[in-house]
């Protein structure tokens, strides 16, 4: 079964205050040497059927459109078992 | 005059809406999220709450709702359209209005009487108040700092599209301390303060919220 999965993160100029309180909690618990967190979603999409050059361009939309919100977001679209 | 306000699974502050809506000499007409029939209303508000739970982003599902079609479509032609707090987010996702808004940078829900300036009275919605006139609206969010790019910035602030900005100390982050901004026309407005809850002097901060509501009123009369 094909499954694409599509990564969203937040701009990398905007505040992630998520990310940032999860950076906070990684210093209370000791963990040294990171430098920064960012927070973000992951959707995997579990496909009927055969993934084609179309369906992807149709993902790409939605991908665009529902699961990122451009102005805040970045978004990778990728196939994971094809 | 009707003015319909929608109710969303997870409206929190419809009844209100409507209330303030009555208040101000209109009929309040519900609207359910599922119909894409505006039922020949004058103008719209969109509430605040959590529609949908507020899954994936704030008003992210709701703009693919029935009901923003009709709505989008109306307010391409001109119809007056108020988002308040959830509904301002909803007018974001749906390009009706630039720009979007994230988590309060504090990382805290604020809850709070709050100070705006009223920035742009020639909207559909502010045309009752004074320019740079101070107001005391009722603003509880999580989610409410405004972002957009710095040509989105410039844009509105060389057309005069900040409508109210926050006074004193920047609750949640927003650029610019921006509290609410119009589209290019004026008939769509976004707030992040609710004016639905300061409309009676026995609870909330007074009244300085019935004018966005009186506003809309002499806006479709003048149409």
């Amino acid at each position: 079964m094909p499954r694409v999965v599509v990564d969203v993160m937040p701009k990398a100029d905007l505040l992630d205050p998520q990310g940032k309180a999860v950076y906070g909690a990684l210093s209370r618990l000791g963990l040294g040497g990171v430098r920064g967190v960012r927070q973000g979603k992951r959707f995997e999409l579990d496909l009927e059927g055969q993934l084609s050059e179309d369906r992807l361009v149709d993902l790409h939309r939605v991908a665009e459109t529902l699961l990122s919100n451009p102005v805040i977001e970045d978004f990778v679209v990728r196939v994971e078992q094809p | 005059m009707r003015v319909g306000v929608v109710t969303f699974p997870g409206s929190l502050d419809d009844v209100d809406a409507r209330r303030a809506v009555r208040l101000a000499g209109a009929d309040a007409v519900p609207l359910w999220h599922g119909t894409d029939e505006l039922a020949g209303v004058d103008a719209v508000v969109l509430p605040g709450g959590f529609s949908y739970g507020d899954y994936l982003r704030c008003g992210a599902i709701a703009r693919f709702s029935p009901v923003m079609g009709a709505v989008t479509s109306a307010a391409r032609r001109g119809m007056p359209v108020l988002g308040i707090c959830n509904g301002f987010q909803i007018l974001c996702e749906s390009n009706l209005l630039p720009g979007a808004l994230v988590r309060n940078d504090s990382r805290r829900f604020v809850c709070r009487d709050q100070g705006l300036r009223i920035e742009n009275t020639a909207t559909a919605w502010t045309s009752a108040y004074t320019l740079r006139e101070e107001v005391t609206l009722v603003l509880k969010n999580g989610e409410g700092g405004y972002v957009a790019n710095a040509a989105t910035l410039q844009r509105l602030e060389d057309e005069g599209r900040v409508v109210a900005r926050y006074l004193g100390d920047n609750p949640n982050g927003s650029m610019r301390e921006i509290a609410g901004i119009c589209n290019e026309r004026g008939n769509v407005v976004g707030l992040m303060p609710h004016p639905e809850h300061a409309v009676n002097d026995l609870c909330g901060p007074g009244t300085d919220g019935s004018r966005f509501f009186t506003s809309v009123l002499s806006a479709v009369v003048a149409a």
